[in-house]
């Protein structure tokens, strides 16, 4: 496939890691965060890991959606499906995560209509074609998916579609990062920027973290490649007493971001005053809403939701997974209690969550590519 | 962060200026490109494509450049190796 | 990583590798979708409840038919049913679905397959003509594995009861002689083969419901196996040459080496590059964001045979219409026992487990 088998090249991921252990100054730490929950998942699928030199930790932020949804708005979720006449759809991603009673697979079989949708067209579509049924659309995404729910928002007022409902739960990256920033249990000697968030945001609204934190971005792809050389060019920048934010993605990032997809946004949606984000706790100004002028389509205003905080499990400890403070293995249920059978928390039950990755991608011993490299030549 | 995929621009479709096929590999799906409004992706251009929308058009020449750069480093190490190989001290 | 972190994160995982070893438990009240994936979930249920309740030697080994000994003939008994939707998809319908299928679970462990019966849950409403259009792929599809429907069943369910047409399919074959060709026989050094590019059948159904608006020039690989089978057996046929057989159907071929590898307490190891897919398959797979090793299959065989015949294997299998495309994906090892790990083609190395349901297409 073009655009893609290129930037798979084994050789040239030799040449990089090379080039990236050359860069460790002797004797010093690197911890790298990978915001982007697409990141952790190229990164446990290619073993990546194995390329860099012990010296530089890659640590998993909290940048994967459906693992910050908290409890309650997957309980809020299934109760919008048990209503009179309502067919929920969702992407695929949500259909396992629990909820205090369950999944929304768990929900099907108690009677709902949970159905899962690659994009929120589709789910128009369903309420066209469903007239006597109300459609509500789950939606969940950072920045990167906001445009695809604004977009579709306009469209169902153009064709003045009255079925048709969205449950917003959107939320934005730079809180979060801020938040980690702001932790006071993680040293961060760099970020890998997140890469589709970034054709929609550009790669301004990082700037801050260079200027003000004094840490280094690069904004990456999501080959193999592409995270490879962004983590060269963090070392590089490390190397060099430099921060500021760098865009490896540009073939798909323009800097300046997308306006089309930024204005639809305003457009349609609103920053909530403040949201919570499992793990993370409340966040102000950090998730969307829909906009008064497009409130009949608002689910949370069409139907009565509990809106319940509910609180994480004791055993659970996502949290500190998803600020990067503990590694997956680490968590005391990872693996026993917690499993992609039986999860406890959404890091697991997410295939871009740390832990799904840990254990689907990495749960056994693996020799580092580097010694391996020492030994051939 | 999402998934996205490249794809290339087939056609668009007659009446609706938003919508595109676009071909991943032989598999073709109607997308639509109305966030590219203002720069419009034409047949044969590639484009991201996330849930069913396309995000960005996948700059050719800068992809050119990214791949230059990978071949570059690729080359610098495989003539390392060579040297290394070639250079034996004993 | 420091050596005490390191030792750390080997008693965890020792800790999660005792927890997999324990005795299955269901733990929901309500059957769910993922019940019926062919993965983790499916396979608790079956050792839960099934196997809990049935329990006898000639269940236990829960291979793809059981072998039985009776009256001096060795026979192989195995059934099936067919729910697929929709019911008539490219490269096939539910009818092939239903021979293919259990002449299929027959032919792989060595039987020649024979006899079939066939039950038929019909919904009301159900139009005569799609059922003749079904029984007539069944009648095609018999007489090209040679085998012969002999008893059968219909029942008619009221509206909304059924998807249509429900079938149900068992399958009777006879063995020549007793070679063990369960998953537990394999063993390290040991080739790793399948048949042809994986995935199609699984895509096939996704894009023909019609729900996904993608278009692709993808198949069903639907088939009758036996005579591949016949021919793999013919070409090696010294005692043990060809470890075990299976046919990848749900679950993928990502489901069939894990069956391996926990049989037989083996490491799998295979490698992607080494993988046939086709590109189709692969592009809607990347759309959709699954991972077509853990997409079904309904023609393609998987067989492990011993290392230094993978060529002669090979070969054969490539010589027959079915095989044309077979691969050499990969090979058993002594390390990492119960586990598969997939080498990239980046060189990176990673574990293949089973999903706990269908493989959910993602956005992220």
């Amino acid at each position: 496939m073009r655009f893609v088998d290129e930037f798979r090249d084994a050789e040239k991921a030799h040449a990089l890691a090379a080039k990236i252990a050359a860069l460790c100054e002797p004797g010093r730490q690197y911890k790298l965060m990978e915001v982007c929950g697409g990141h952790t998942h190229t990164i446990y699928k290619h073993g990546l890991e194995d390329y860099l030199p012990e010296t530089i930790t890659l640590v998993h932020g909290p940048g994967c959606p459906v693992c910050v949804i908290p409890m309650g708005r997957v309980d809020d979720a299934i109760h919008l499906a048990a209503q009179p006449d309502v067919i929920m759809t969702s992407f695929g991603d949500m259909m396992r995560v629990p909820g205090s009673n369950g999944s929304f697979f768990d929900a099907n079989a108690e009677g709902t209509n949970i159905r899962m949708v690659y994009s929120p067209l589709d789910s128009l579509k369903i309420a066209r074609q469903n007239p006597d049924k109300r459609v509500v659309f789950m939606a969940i995404g950072f920045e990167t998916t906001a445009p695809s729910t604004a977009m579709t928002l306009l469209r169902a007022a153009a064709e003045g579609i009255g079925n048709f409902f969205v449950f917003c739960n959107h939320v934005t990256i730079i809180p979060a990062i801020k938040a980690i920033l702001d932790s006071p249990d993680l040293r961060l000697d760099g970020f890998i920027g997140p890469g589709h968030v970034s054709t929609v945001i550009g790669c301004r609204p990082y700037e801050f973290i260079a200027a003000d934190y004094g840490k280094p971005v690069v904004v990456a792809g999501f080959e193999p490649l592409d995270i490879l050389q962004s983590i060269y060019m963090l070392m590089r920048q490390l190397a060099e007493g430099r921060a500021e934010v760098e865009n490896q993605y540009s073939r798909v990032v323009p800097w300046q971001g997308n306006p089309v997809a930024l204005r639809a946004i305003g457009e349609t949606m609103a920053l909530r005053p403040y949201f919570e984000w499992r793990g993370l706790g409340f966040i102000s100004h950090s998730a969307l809403q829909i906009r008064e002028k497009y409130a009949a389509f608002d689910a949370e205003l069409a139907f009565q939701v509990p809106g319940v905080r509910v609180a994480d499990p004791k055993a659970c400890q996502c949290g500190e997974v998803l600020k990067g403070v503990l590694k997956p293995w680490e968590c005391k249920v990872f693996g026993t209690a917690c499993t992609p059978e039986t999860p406890i928390g959404t890091c697991m039950v997410s295939p871009e969550g740390a832990c799904a990755a840990y254990y689907n991608f990495g749960r056994f011993r693996r020799t580092r590519v580097a010694e391996a490299e020492v030994s051939r030549a | 962060m999402c998934l996205g995929i490249p794809g290339e621009v087939i056609e668009f479709l007659p009446d609706q200026p938003d919508l595109a096929r676009v071909n991943v590999s032989g598999a073709r799906r109607v997308i639509n490109v109305g966030l590219l409004a203002e720069d419009p992706p034409r047949p044969g251009e590639w484009v991201l494509i996330h849930v069913g929308f396309a995000l960005s058009k996948i700059d050719e020449a800068e992809a050119a450049a990214a791949l230059q750069f990978l071949e570059g480093i690729g080359q610098a190490y495989q003539d390392e190796l060579r040297a290394l190989a070639a250079s034996r001290i004993e | 990583m420091t050596i005490q972190a390191a030792d750390r994160e080997q008693q965890v995982l020792d800790r999660i590798d005792r927890a997999r070893r324990r005795k299955p438990r269901i733990r929901e009240e309500r059957i769910t979708m993922a019940h019926g994936a062919g993965g983790k979930a499916s396979r608790t249920l079956v050792e839960a409840i099934f196997l809990d309740a049935f329990r006898n030697p000639l269940l236990e080994p829960l291979e793809d038919a059981a072998l039985l000994a009776v009256g001096g003939a060795s026979l192989a008994l195995t059934t099936d049913s067919y729910v697929v939707s929709p019911l008539f998809f490219p490269g096939g319908d539910i009818g092939d679905l239903a021979v293919n299928g259990t002449v299929n679970d027959l032919a792989v462990t060595g039987a020649t397959p024979l006899f079939l019966s066939a039950g038929f849950i019909l919904e009301e409403g159900f139009a005569v003509a799609d059922l003749e259009r079904i029984t007539a792929s069944m009648r095609d599809a018999a007489d090209a594995a040679g085998v012969r429907v002999v008893t059968g069943d219909t029942k008619v369910v009221q509206k909304g009861k059924a998807d249509g047409c429900y079938i149900s399919t068992a399958g009777l074959g006879i063995r020549a002689g007793d070679a063990d060709l369960s998953a537990a026989s394999a063993r390290p050094g040991d080739a790793v083969i399948v048949s042809g590019p994986i995935g199609d059948h699984g895509v096939t159904i996704m894009l023909a419901r019609g729900e996904l608006d993608i278009e692709a020039d993808v198949h069903s690989d639907t088939a009758p196996l036996n005579g591949l089978v016949a021919a793999l057996l013919e070409a090696l046929p010294g005692p043990g040459a060809v470890r075990t057989m299976r046919d990848a159907t749900r679950g993928g071929v990502a489901t069939i080496l894990n069956e391996i590898a926990r049989s037989a307490q083996v490491g799998v190891r295979v490698s992607e590059d080494d993988i046939p897919v086709r590109p189709e398959v692969r592009g809607a797979s990347e759309l959709l964001g699954i991972d077509p090793m853990y997409v079904a299959c309904e023609g393609r065989l998987v067989a492990v045979v011993e290392g230094g015949q993978a060529d002669r294997a090979l070969a054969a299998l490539r010589a027959h219409p079915l095989g044309a495309q077979a691969a050499i994906i990969g090979q058993v090892t002594g390390d990492n026992p119960g586990i598969v790990t997939l080498t990239t083609g980046f060189g990176g190395t990673r574990i293949v487990d089973l999903l706990v349901g269908d493989p959910l297409p993602r956005i992220c």
